[in-house]
């Protein structure tokens, strides 16, 4: 009987999470008088809001502008914070510990206080409507640096100095012998720093102006509330579903990943 | 350690270097100076003293952003935490499809914010929203979800703890599971029911993933933004207007840059006490 009890909960529970996503996405199908009701089925499914969509915003163009930008980031912050990590937790030299210190201090600071001097410093740089303002500001990530830190300490002193005997450098040693042995935490860093570019929005809306630059939630954001989408339920629908569908399908393949890198953290996405 | 291998080091850390000089030690030093500044930035900056906090102290619409901001936390995280454990005791219980669940309850932390706040605008329309129409279908006033100056906060709040309650559905389940098996058969041997065994055993060992839920959502909820800027823009009459949509209209829709950047400085200080606060007295709670 409890067991009954705990199965309907946890389907209501599921009907709640998924159901919203599910009737996006009929909503984005169904004509625009058919959208308020709870249905999921309409007899006249038609892509007439998508074509609605792709008429009056660059859309493709800001997908393809997410991709860039979010791989760039995810790329540079892999390879710049395991050499950081590496450093940490594998050589010795002067400062260390004031560096792991400065490191922890700068991810307490709110990003509040230097949203706008950063916004200056774009400004001055003439980075403002162009791809550096996008990518440079997010290319380091303390986090990351701290997961790749703790990760790389786990790896044996021998099998490095092993390889120092052999006459590796440093940056072979890194990129030839522990990457290969860090995989999962590379994947972890890699997903939780994909995800926070891809889903960022209010820097976007700050630094760029000119629409061929907008990331795609920036661009479904302005979509949204400058009135373009002259109120259409449809549109609306398409151009939220447009913008799930590709985190959607990534996050179908990787759930676990995606899972347990959250998880590793408790941070948000 | 032999010279190269010390330069290779520096080397290795030199990009952290250059990129805290420049995007973390400039702007926190910047902001301080244009605290004392006029700046439309477009003409040059004016010196204005302590004009700029003057000014804060008597600015009546920041005040009821951060009140605001603080209503949003105090619905948002009690209700997270009572629906994320909920749902953790259900899972971590044998049952079937326990992946499946998971991976559903998950689902709205992975997806952007823009997508879920055009979604619960649409499901929370007066009209012929999807809420009020099962409302309206059982019997059930309608609500003015984000017409009602009193309502619309706790409405945008709701949509929140929906959309992150995943996370914290998995930290409960990670600190459910660090809790030993044998205090539950000890406390069984000494015959306490289901429900003194939640309050005296899984309750109190809970309590640093309750804490790090607290700091976590807490951070995350002094930043929200998109969803009011999205859904309400800052409406009805102001009270869905968060701290961080007023900095942000006072930055980039004023042109206001000396004075947001004061704000932006008062409002970490805020964060920050709050969090210290925080902490302080969910560790000296007795458990």
């Amino acid at each position: 009987m409890t067991k009954t009890l705990k199965y309907l909960a946890l389907a209501i529970g599921a009907v709640v999470f998924a159901y919203p996503f599910v009737w996006m996405i009929a909503g984005s199908l169904k004509p625009e008088m058919e959208i308020p009701n709870l249905s999921l089925w309409s007899s006249n499914f038609s892509l007439t809001s998508y074509a609605h969509v792709f008429e009056r915003i660059p859309i493709s163009r800001a997908f393809l502008n997410s991709m860039f930008v979010s791989c760039s980031i995810t790329a540079l912050v892999v390879v710049l914070s395991s050499m950081v990590g590496y450093a940490l937790a594998k050589l010795n030299f002067f400062g260390k510990e004031a560096l792991y210190l400065l490191i922890m201090f700068t991810m307490m600071i709110p990003f509040q206080i230097t949203l706008i001097p950063q916004y200056v410093l774009m400004v001055k740089l003439q980075w403002t409507d162009t791809y550096l303002a996008l990518i440079v500001p997010s290319m380091m990530s303390g986090l990351g640096i701290i997961l790749f830190r703790q990760s790389f300490r786990g790896i044996p002193d021998a099998l490095i100095d092993a390889a120092r005997m052999d006459g590796c450098s440093e940056f072979t040693i890194l990129f030839r012998l522990i990457w290969p042995l860090s995989k999962p935490v590379i994947l972890t860093v890699a997903i939780l720093t994909f995800m926070a570019s891809w889903n960022d929005v209010l820097w976007p809306l700050i630094v760029i102006r000119d629409r061929s630059l907008m990331t795609m939630p920036q661009l479904v954001t302005i979509f949204v509330t400058g009135g373009e989408a002259e109120s259409q339920l449809g549109s609306l629908l398409a151009a939220a579903t447009l913008l799930a569908l590709p985190v959607i399908l990534a996050y179908s393949f990787f759930q676990r990943y995606f899972i347990e890198s959250m998880a590793s953290t408790g941070i948000k996405g | 350690m032999s010279l190269t291998k010390k330069r290779t080091a520096y080397l290795l850390v030199l990009p952290y270097v250059v990129y805290f000089v420049a995007f973390v030690g400039y702007p926190l030093c910047f902001s301080l100076i244009l605290m004392f500044h006029r700046w439309d930035i477009v003409t040059p900056m004016e010196w204005v003293g302590l004009k700029n906090f003057i000014r804060l102290a008597a600015d009546r619409l920041f005040f009821k952003s951060i009140g605001n901001t603080l209503i949003f936390l105090l619905i948002h995280i009690p209700l997270q935490i009572a629906v994320a454990l909920g749902l953790a005791l259900l899972l971590n219980s044998r049952i079937w499809f326990r992946g499946f669940f998971r991976a559903v309850f998950f689902m709205p932390v992975v997806v952007s914010g823009v997508v879920v706040t055009i979604l619960w605008q649409q499901m929370y329309a007066y009209d012929n929203g999807v809420f009020n129409g099962i409302l309206s279908a059982v019997g059930v006033p309608r609500v003015p979800w984000l017409v009602d100056p009193g309502v619309a906060m706790s409405s945008i709040a709701l949509m929140a703890t929906w959309k992150n309650v995943g996370i914290y559905i998995v930290l409960f389940l990670v600190g459910l599971q660090n809790i030993p098996r044998e205090l539950y058969e000890s406390a069984e041997i000494d015959g306490a029911t289901s429900a003194r065994q939640f309050f005296h055993v899984t309750f109190p060992l809970l309590n640093p993933t309750i804490i790090a839920i607290v700091v976590l959502s807490t951070i995350g909820g002094f930043s929200l933004f998109i969803e009011p800027y999205v859904m309400t823009g800052g409406g009805p009459m102001q009270s869905t207007l968060s701290a961080m949509l007023y900095i942000y209209n006072q930055a980039f829709y004023f042109n206001h840059m000396g004075y947001a950047a004061t704000l932006g400085f008062v409002f970490a200080l805020i964060i920050l006490g709050v969090v210290v606060l925080q902490r302080k007295f969910i560790e000296t709670e007795p458990t």
